[in-house]
């Protein structure tokens, strides 16, 4: 057994129990969230996704780049994202203004419309 | 170790801590938006470390980065537009998307640095073998199970538990094949023998998911959450990279203490779920208090005056009511009734939607106000002083039975609906949960049945209560 590995095996019991000290700690309230945010976290996957690239010379090396990339990159721009999406929906008070707002939401989502208020669905 | 590796390995360590921070000021909504902030500026500074650690080995070829390049933007784009146009029901289907390829990724690193030092001079038969077995094994798992989930919550395949005769025995083939072949390359190099194992864990994947039924989903994407989280761990220790270790290995907690929860809320152990059963309705033996037992119906009106002159109301939501769409109606009737000065709270069951806490992210979604959102050990002790349970699309979670033994249910952690002063269930018809038994809750004399639509129910009780108190 390599130091290295030995070091390694360390670093991931650490991270291992680390973790679970934190994340026990998280109201059930957040759970999705929690797991969303996990989920952005294991996009690192992408620095070793593009590390491929270092030594990569044939074909398969660039097809595994490639495929290895866009899978990682996928998961940790679109983890993030969703998870700021969704922790901005949490909020202490119902929001005052327009007493009309809470009908209007009941009436898209009658209609079936795809219901997202105020969580930058369009960047317009 | 030159000291320009090291500064990157330095850098490694900010993001890993960076990490940590954001998961620890997720423990409460109010911090959590900045702890998702810092978890991000830990992860543009780990892929900037990266991208410096390329230019400073100029090794990348052009077309080395074209593939890079060209994955990295087509996968950010995607990501950016499925995160920002999923509806929030959707959630627990991205969650498993995202599962799949984060273990994807992770199975392909691993195979291309198996491929690659296996043409080095002194093979790959180094102490690495385990972890990138490791790596693949759990990788492809989780990709194919991922894929099954994902298509079973969006209801592409259906949502029962699909079972075939033999499965169990093809599963004890696989894992013997997986195993053996495993054994086999700790000793001798094989890129065959490598592909025979990615083939057989996908397999695993899809055979593992398939059996499992829609009641079990919160405990399968938690456990697929784990085994991701593990696959991008031992992914960095076969490229040897701190931050994927630490990284893996916080989702593997996060995942595995998640899978934990959910299996407790529902008195189930993981084997057995994995195995499955109670998702699949064959434990259905029990009835309830006999066929003679009546039920007592209520109308909007009746049930507009209990709600209306009420003091404390409790609304138990379940997957019914996000499945009618109905947590904005919900919402609302619960505005309605605060305005008139009743006291609403609502009681979130662990298992309430298909993944853990998914009903409070659609009940946020609708504007409801979080500190109304209550977890069942701190809401329990109030149902004994409400006036109005109101049960929606919730079932097996409310059932009284769960306390005795003899029940498909028996020891199931409940909502204490029974203990309030009366109860109003929004319900379509008599049918029986996933558990397949008959809740005893409906045949309480302080139960009245509302036989309705979750949002029709909720739109006729809001507009009877507003005419009540106008």
């Amino acid at each position: 057994m390599s130091t290295a590995l030995v070091t390694d095996l360390a670093i991931f019991v650490l991270a291992l129990l680390v973790g679970v000290e934190v994340i026990g700690k998280v109201p059930a309230t957040l759970h999705t969230p929690l797991m969303s945010a996990a989920n952005s976290i294991h996009g690192i996957i992408l620095a070793g996704a593009l590390l491929i690239g270092v030594t990569a010379g044939g074909v398969v090396g660039y097809l595994l780049a490639f495929v290895a990339s866009l899978f990682a990159a996928a998961n940790v721009v679109g983890g993030y994202v969703v998870t700021g999406r969704m922790l901005k929906m949490f909020r202490r008070k119902a929001p005052e203004p327009v007493p009309a707002a809470p009908a209007k939401v009941a009436v898209a989502a009658a209609a079936g419309a795809p219901s997202d208020t105020g969580n930058g669905r369009k960047p317009s | 170790m030159t000291s320009f590796q090291a500064v990157i390995q330095l850098v490694y360590v900010i993001a890993a801590a960076c990490f940590v921070i954001g998961l620890h000021l997720m423990n409460s909504p109010a911090t959590a938006r900045r702890g998702n902030q810092v978890s991000t500026a830990g992860m543009v500074i780990a892929i900037a470390a990266t991208l410096v650690l390329l230019i400073h080995y100029g090794t990348v070829k052009p077309i080395g980065w074209i593939a890079l390049g060209a994955g990295t933007l087509i996968g950010a784009g995607v990501g950016l537009y499925s995160a920002r146009t999923i509806q929030m029901t959707a959630m627990p289907q991205l969650v498993s998307m995202f599962n799949a390829v984060g273990g994807g990724a992770a199975t392909l690193v691993g195979v291309y640095d198996y491929l690659h030092t296996e043409n080095l001079p002194g093979g790959v038969l180094g102490t690495t073998t385990v972890a990138t077995l490791l790596d693949v094994i759990i990788g492809c798992v989780t990709f194919s199970g991922s894929l099954i989930a994902a298509g079973k919550l969006q209801g592409v395949i259906g949502g029962q538990p699909i079972v075939f005769r033999g499965s169990r025995l093809f599963n004890i083939v696989l894992g013997v094949v997986l195993l053996g072949t495993a054994v086999f390359m700790l000793t001798t190099a094989s890129q065959l023998a490598l592909l025979v194992i990615a083939l057989a864990a996908l397999a695993f994947g899809v055979l593992m998911v398939l059996p499992i039924g829609g009641a079990d989903m919160p405990v399968v994407i938690s456990l697929l959450n784990a085994f991701t989280g593990t696959a991008v761990a031992m992914a960095g220790i076969v490229i040897n990279n701190w931050a994927l270790i630490v990284a893996g290995a916080l989702v593997g907690a996060s995942g595995g203490i998640l899978t934990k929860l959910m299996a407790d809320a529902m008195n189930r152990s993981i084997p057995n779920i994995i195995i499955g059963g109670f998702g699949t309705g064959d434990t259905a033996v029990l009835a309830g208090p006999g066929g003679d037992a009546q039920v007592k119906s209520i109308q909007a009106d009746d049930a507009a005056i209990q709600l209306a002159y009420a003091s404390k109301v409790i609304i138990v939501p379940g997957y019914g009511l996000a499945a009618a769409q109905a947590q904005h109606a919900v919402a609302e009737l619960a505005n309605v009734l605060e305005e008139h000065g009743v006291e609403v709270s609502y009681a979130i069951h662990p298992v309430a939607g298909r993944m853990p806490g998914h009903m409070n992210v659609l009940l946020a979604e609708a504007n409801v106000p979080y500190p109304q959102l209550k977890e069942m050990d701190e809401i329990n002790p109030e149902f004994p002083r409400t006036d109005v349970a109101l049960v929606i699309g919730a079932n097996d979670v409310t059932n009284p039975a769960a306390r005795r033994p003899g029940s498909a249910i028996s020891g199931m952690p409940i909502l204490d609906v029974d203990k309030a002063k009366s109860i109003i269930v929004v319900k379509r018809s008599m049918g029986h949960g996933y558990a397949g038994i008959e809740n005893e809750l409906y045949f309480d004399p302080k139960t009245s049945m509302y036989f309705a639509d979750g949002k029709t129910a909720l739109t006729e009780m809001t507009a009877a209560v507003k005419t009540l108190v106008a």
